[in-house]
């Protein structure tokens, strides 16, 4: 009985081991995953040059209610090695991102590797600008700053990696969720289109009435400025007793 | 288990798989350059279109790792070109607008750096794709295309709109401006037919006496 007991206790003690063993490895795999997600957004995008005080600065027009993600990493040119350093501390990026009202939605400064995430709540033109926050670098001495870009919009910002694990989904159905993302973004922006049709139609039809008031007003002024002239004159001549 | 190791593997793909889509400013006299490190054989789009400003064209260059022009257009207002990498390294596009003296112009660009990563690694593997599959990845590259079109539909819809908002500012500034020319001549029109005759009253006076 003793050794039942004993060999039950064993085995079980034995699958809760391996139970915990398997849930270990899952969760490395899915720090793994994670950590493998973030360095690939930051390997090897676009890059550009810019001084450093520089400040350069993108575009984006997007409909509203749309996540935008934006990944860059800088580097410094070393001028003794004469190529650039794969990472420096304490140069920080500074990025601004305004609203088509010119307000300001984001304004913070990063390392010199960093992610901004913003969701547009107006539709319109957002500018997003970047500059390093070189003021108290002597170093740089006039340095030019390699920076990786990359900016992802709407459904191009979904890491469906993640979608699937989170909800679970088969194969199938995170191919629908793809097309549902993209059909959605395609929505937004035919609302988007619509609303910038309006814009344009009124700009129109402004430019329209001012151009038709405007030739009524200046034919108005034209002829009361001549019966002016004349009356003017005309009394002016009799009092010099001319006419 | 093993669906976990091959989502690491699209992981790890993705790295090498990218589209950049960037509208940035570049002011008169400026050119502005982007790099990218491409592997050979490659398949790459780089596609852009002048947004606002001038004439709306720009002239675009882009060479291979050895310096090598690949494509050089000059006051182009749009244009696509798709190459293969023919070598690796770092390829470079530039936009320039050093002809134009006054005008910033805003500058669009999509470079494509090979084909979209695939949702699963299972599509480059050997099992076939059922029906249902294929028909969403049909769809899917139909969908792709229309946000392709609507992308330069809006571009182009925004340089109409521009232009209009521009004539409409001009129209409003030109109206004040002509009416008050047309009233500062027509006052000293009669003030210096006036003089005229002022000083011939006093000459005829003179002469009398």
């Amino acid at each position: 009985m003793g050794y039942v007991a004993l060999a039950l206790r064993m085995r079980s003690e034995r699958f809760t081991c391996s139970v915990k063993m398997v849930a270990i490895r899952m969760q490395f795999t899915v720090y793994l995953v994670l950590l493998l997600n973030i360095y690939n957004s930051f390997v090897s995008a676009l890059y550009f040059h810019i001084g450093e005080t520089e400040k350069k600065c993108f575009i984006e027009e997007i409909p509203d209610e749309t996540m935008i993600i934006g990944n860059y990493r800088t580097q410094l040119y070393d001028k003794q090695k004469e190529e650039y350093l794969p990472a420096t501390q304490g140069l920080g990026m500074f990025v601004e991102v305004k609203d088509p009202d010119e307000k300001v939605i984001l304004s913070r400064q990063y390392g010199s590797e960093g992610r901004f995430i913003f969701t547009s709540h107006t539709p319109g033109e957002h500018q997003i600008c970047l500059h390093s926050n070189s003021s108290k670098f002597a170093l740089f001495a006039g340095g030019m700053l390699r920076v990786h870009l990359d900016i992802q919009v709407g459904e191009h910002a979904n890491n469906y990696a993640e979608i699937a694990a989170k909800d679970k989904l088969t194969e199938l159905q995170l191919r629908v969720r793809q097309l549902m993302e993209q059909v959605d973004q395609i929505q937004k922006e035919q609302n988007y289109q619509r609303y910038r049709e309006e814009r344009f139609r009124q700009t129109s039809e402004s430019t329209n009435q001012r151009v038709l008031w405007w030739s009524i007003v200046q034919t108005l002024i034209l002829v009361a400025i001549g019966f002016w002239q004349m009356r003017h004159l005309k009394s002016f001549f009799e009092a010099k007793k001319l006419v | 288990m093993l669906f976990w190791f091959l989502l690491l593997c699209v992981q790890l793909m993705l790295g090498w798989i990218r589209a950049s889509e960037l509208t940035f400013e570049l002011p008169d006299n400026a050119k502005q350059c982007f790099y990218e490190d491409i592997s050979i054989g490659t398949k790459c789009t780089l596609e852009f279109q002048v947004v606002t400003g001038g004439h709306y064209d720009v002239d675009c260059r882009l060479e291979d790792p050895d310096g090598t022009v690949l494509y050089k257009e000059m006051k182009k207002q749009y244009d696509s070109f798709t190459f293969t990498a023919s070598r690796n390294g770092t390829f470079k596009f530039c936009f320039s607008n050093e002809f134009s003296t006054f005008t910033h112009k805003t500058v669009y660009f999509d470079f494509q750096v090979g084909d979209d990563p695939p949702l699963f690694p299972n599509e480059n593997g050997v099992t076939a794709l059922t029906q249902m599959e294929s028909a969403c990845v049909s769809i899917h590259e139909a969908l792709k295309s229309v946000i392709d079109y609507q992308t330069h539909f809006r571009l182009r819809e925004t340089q109409g709109r521009s232009r209009a908002e521009d004539l409409n500012t001009r129209v409003a500034f030109w109206s004040i401006g002509e009416a008050f020319i047309l009233l500062v001549v027509s006052i000293s029109q009669v003030l210096l037919l006036r003089s005229f005759f002022s000083d011939k009253k006093t000459t005829t006076t003179r002469v009398g006496s």
